[in-house]
C-alpha cells in the first residue's frame, strides 16, 4: 500500500513535468498542425538559460524562470521567422519533420561546442530543496511546486484558448486560415504568437522538470520522443488529453521503473502501442 | 506527378531487362572501383554497404509507399541479432546466414507493417517510433540473446564455398557484400516497377482512388513492408557477418533517424536516389565526424534544413530538373 502511494506520487510530479513541457507542442501540433521536434530543444535552451540566471548572474529561481522563458522566446524569433513560417500551413508531415530533427540537431552541436557536454545544474532556493511531510512519506518540496504549476498552467491554458478573444481567434485562424484574414483577423500574428506562447511553456518545463530530466546537450534528442508521445497518446491540442496522457504515461513509466527497472523504456512503450491502437485519436483527440 | 511515373517507371520498349542491366553494371563498375581506389578503407565500404541496404528498405516504404517511420532500424537490428546467434549456434555458412537474415527481416517487417500501416499522420508516425523503442529496451534486457550493451560478440562466420576466407582486410567481406547489393538493386529495380510496385505508388499519391479500382491499401502495405524487411535483414546480416559484433547501436532510433536523413537527401521515391544518398552521406560523415562528431551533428542539421528548403524532393530530383531545364534552354539560346 505505502509503496503504491509512493509510486502514485512519483508518478503524479514526473507526469506533471511531461506535462508542462509537452503541452507546449501539444498546441502547436493540435492548432497549428506543425510536428515540432525541435521542442524539446527549445526546452533545453530554457534549462541553459536557467542555469546560467542562477549560477553566474545570482538572481533568484523565480527571476530565473522568468529570464529563461523570455530569454528563449527571444532566441527562436530568428527560428520562427526564417524556418517555421514555411510550414504552418500547407506542408506535409514529412517536411515538418525532417526540418525540426534538423533544428533539433543544429542546437545539439552548437550547445555542445559552446557550453561542452556536461550536464548544467539548476540550484534550488533553500524553501524549495528540503522535503515536506505528508505525514505518511517525505516528498521533495520542489515536486510539489511542480505538481501545483502543472495544474495552474493546464487552468490557464484553458481559460486562455476557450475564454478569450486570443483564443477564439486563435482557433478560428487554425481551423479555416483564408477566412479568418478576410474576417479581418491577422493569421500571421496569431501563428506567431502561438508560436511564442507554445516555445515559452517549453522552456518554462525545461526549467521545472531539470531535477527529474537534467539539462545536457542531449536532452532535446533523449526526450523528443517522450514528448511527441504524450502528445499522440492525449490527443493533440487537448489540453485535458495531454494532462491525462502525461499522468498515464509517467504512472507507466514509474510503475515499470519500480517493480523491474532493468527493462528500461519497455513498458512505457507498450503503454504507447496499446494506447494508439486503442485511441489513435490519442485518449481525448478531436476528430479533424 | 503522373507524367513521371510515366518518363520514369513504365517498362519501355528496348531490350529487355535493360534497366536491370544498367543497374548491375553500375554497382559493380562503381563497387570496382570503390575497390582499386580505397584498398585501405574496405571495412568502412563493407559497412557502407550494409547501411545502404537498410536505407533501399526504407526508400520502399516510405519513398513507395508514403509511411513516414523512424522505426527501420528494427528490422535491420533485430535481423543482424539472429543472424548473429545462429552463428554462434553452428550455423556458420554465410549464404545460409544470409537466408536467415533475410527471413528474421521478412517476419519483422510484416509484424510491424501490421501495425503501422493501421494508421496514418502521426499515430503512424509515433507507433513507428514505439516499435522501434520496444525493440531497443528489448534488446538492452535479454542480454543472453544479444549481449546487452557489451554487444554480441564471437561471430565467426564459415568461408564462402568452403574457399573464400574472411580475411582481415575485409576483401571477401566487401566483394560477397557487393555482390549482395547488386542481385538485390537487381531485383528491386525490377520489383518496384512491376504490377505491384506500381500500384503501391498510386495508394502513396491518392489511396482513395486506389481503393475506387478495386485495390485495398492495407494488405498491399503490409506485404511491401515484408519486401522492405527483408532487404533490411540481408543488411543486418551482412553487418554481422563482416563485423562479427552485433551492437545496440543496430536497434537505436539515432540509426533509424540517420537513414531517414541519407533517403531524403538522395530523394525518396528512387532506389538510385536512396543509394546515391547513403553513399554520399556515409561518406561525408566518415571524413567529418573523424575531425569533430559534434560538428558532424551541426553540418547535418544545416544540410537538413537546406535540403527542406531548397531540395524538397531530393538532391538526385534537383540535379536532374536542373539538368533538363539546362539541356532545353541550350538549343534556344
Amino acid at each position: 500500500m505505502l509503496t503504491a502511494l509512493s509510486i502514485l506520487l512519483d508518478a503524479i510530479s514526473y507526469g506533471m513535468v511531461l506535462f508542462t513541457i509537452s503541452i507546449g507542442l501539444s498546441i502547436m501540433m493540435g492548432l497549428m498542425r506543425v510536428v515540432n521536434l525541435a521542442h524539446g530543444a527549445f526546452a533545453m535552451i530554457g534549462g541553459y538559460l536557467a542555469s546560467y540566471a542562477l549560477k553566474t548572474l545570482g538572481v533568484s529561481y523565480p527571476i530565473a524562470i522568468i529570464m529563461a522563458v523570455v530569454g528563449t522566446i527571444i532566441i527562436s524569433i530568428p527560428f520562427e521567422v526564417l524556418l517555421y513560417r514555411r510550414i504552418y500551413r500547407h506542408s506535409d508531415a514529412l517536411t515538418q519533420l525532417l526540418l525540426t530533427i534538423g533544428i533539433t540537431f543544429v542546437i545539439i552541436g552548437l550547445a555542445n561546442f559552446t557550453l561542452g557536454p556536461t550536464s548544467k545544474p539548476i540550484p534550488l532556493p533553500a524553501a524549495l530543496s528540503g522535503p515536506f511531510d505528508l505525514g505518511f512519506r517525505m516528498i521533495a518540496t520542489h515536486r510539489l511546486l511542480v505538481i501545483a504549476c502543472g495544474l495552474v498552467t493546464a487552468l490557464a491554458l484553458w481559460l486562455l484558448i476557450d475564454k478569450t478573444e486570443f483564443g477564439v481567434r486563435m482557433r478560428a485562424a487554425v481551423d479555416n486560415g483564408d477566412m479568418a484574414e478576410s474576417l479581418g483577423i491577422r493569421t500571421q500574428w496569431i501563428y506567431s504568437a502561438t508560436f511564442a506562447l507554445a516555445v515559452g511553456l517549453a522552456a518554462f518545463g525545461g526549467v521545472l522538470g531539470a531535477e527529474m530530466l537534467p539539462i545536457e546537450p542531449f536532452y532535446a534528442l533523449r526526450y523528443m520522443v517522450t514528448f511527441l508521445v504524450v502528445v499522440s497518446v492525449g490527443g493533440a491540442g487537448s489540453i485535458l488529453g495531454a494532462l491525462s496522457a502525461s499522468l498515464f504515461l509517467g504512472l507507466a513509466d514509474t510503475t515499470g521503473k519500480y517493480l523491474a527497472p532493468e527493462f528500461g523504456e519497455f513498458f512505457f512503450y507498450l503503454a504507447v502501442i496499446l494506447t494508439v491502437f486503442l485511441f489513435p485519436r490519442g485518449l481525448l483527440g478531436r476528430a479533424h | 506527378m503522373a507524367e513521371e511515373i510515366i518518363k520514369y517507371d513504365m517498362p519501355r520498349r528496348g531490350f529487355p531487362l535493360q534497366q536491370e542491366i544498367f543497374g548491375l553494371l553500375t554497382v559493380a563498375v562503381v563497387g570496382a572501383i570503390g575497390y582499386f581506389a580505397f584498398p585501405d578503407d574496405l571495412a568502412f565500404l563493407t559497412r557502407l554497404i550494409s547501411i545502404t541496404l537498410l536505407v533501399l528498405s526504407l526508400d520502399l516504404v516510405t519513398g513507395y509507399c508514403g509511411v513516414a517511420t523512424l522505426g527501420q532500424a528494427a528490422l535491420f537490428g533485430v535481423s543482424a541479432y539472429a543472424v548473429g546467434n545462429a552463428c554462434i549456434a553452428g550455423i556458420t555458412n554465410p549464404l545460409i546466414l544470409l537466408a536467415i537474415g533475410a527471413f528474421t527481416g521478412s517476419i519483422m517487417g510484416l509484424i510491424s507493417g501490421a501495425l503501422i500501416t493501421r494508421f496514418q499522420g502521426l499515430p503512424q508516425l509515433v507507433l513507428s517510433i514505439a516499435i522501434g523503442q520496444l525493440v531497443s529496451s528489448l534488446a538492452n534486457k535479454l542480454s543472453s540473446l544479444t549481449g546487452g550493451s557489451d554487444g554480441l560478440s564471437g561471430i565467426t562466420p564459415a568461408p564462402i564455398f568452403g574457399v573464400f576466407t574472411f580475411d582481415m582486410y575485409s576483401r571477401t567481406s566487401y566483394v560477397f557484400s557487393l555482390a549482395t547489393l547488386a542481385v538485390v538493386m537487381v531485383l528491386l529495380l525490377r520489383f518496384v516497377r512491376s504490377p505491384f510496385g506500381l500500384l503501391c505508388r498510386g495508394i502513396k499519391d491518392d489511396s482513395l482512388r486506389a481503393l475506387m479500382i478495386g485495390a485495398s491499401a492495407y494488405p498491399r502495405l503490409v506485404v511491401m513492408y515484408g519486401v522492405s524487411g527483408i532487404v533490411a535483414g540481408l543488411g543486418g546480416a551482412l553487418m554481422a557477418i563482416n563485423t562479427g559484433v552485433v551492437g545496440l547501436d543496430s536497434v537505436s532510433f539515432e540509426r533509424s533517424a540517420e537513414v531517414l536523413v541519407m533517403l531524403v537527401l538522395g530523394g525518396a521515391g528512387n532506389l538510385w536516389g536512396a543509394l546515391a544518398g547513403a553513399v554520399i552521406f556515409q561518406i561525408f560523415e566518415h571524413i567529418v565526424s573523424a575531425a569533430n562528431p559534434f560538428h558532424w551533428m551541426t553540418l547535418v542539421g544545416l544540410l537538413l534544413i537546406l535540403i527542406v528548403i531548397f531540395a524538397p524532393r531530393g538532391l538526385g530530383h534537383s540535379i536532374a530538373s536542373l539538368w533538363s531545364s539546362f539541356s532545353q534552354r541550350r538549343p534556344g539560346s
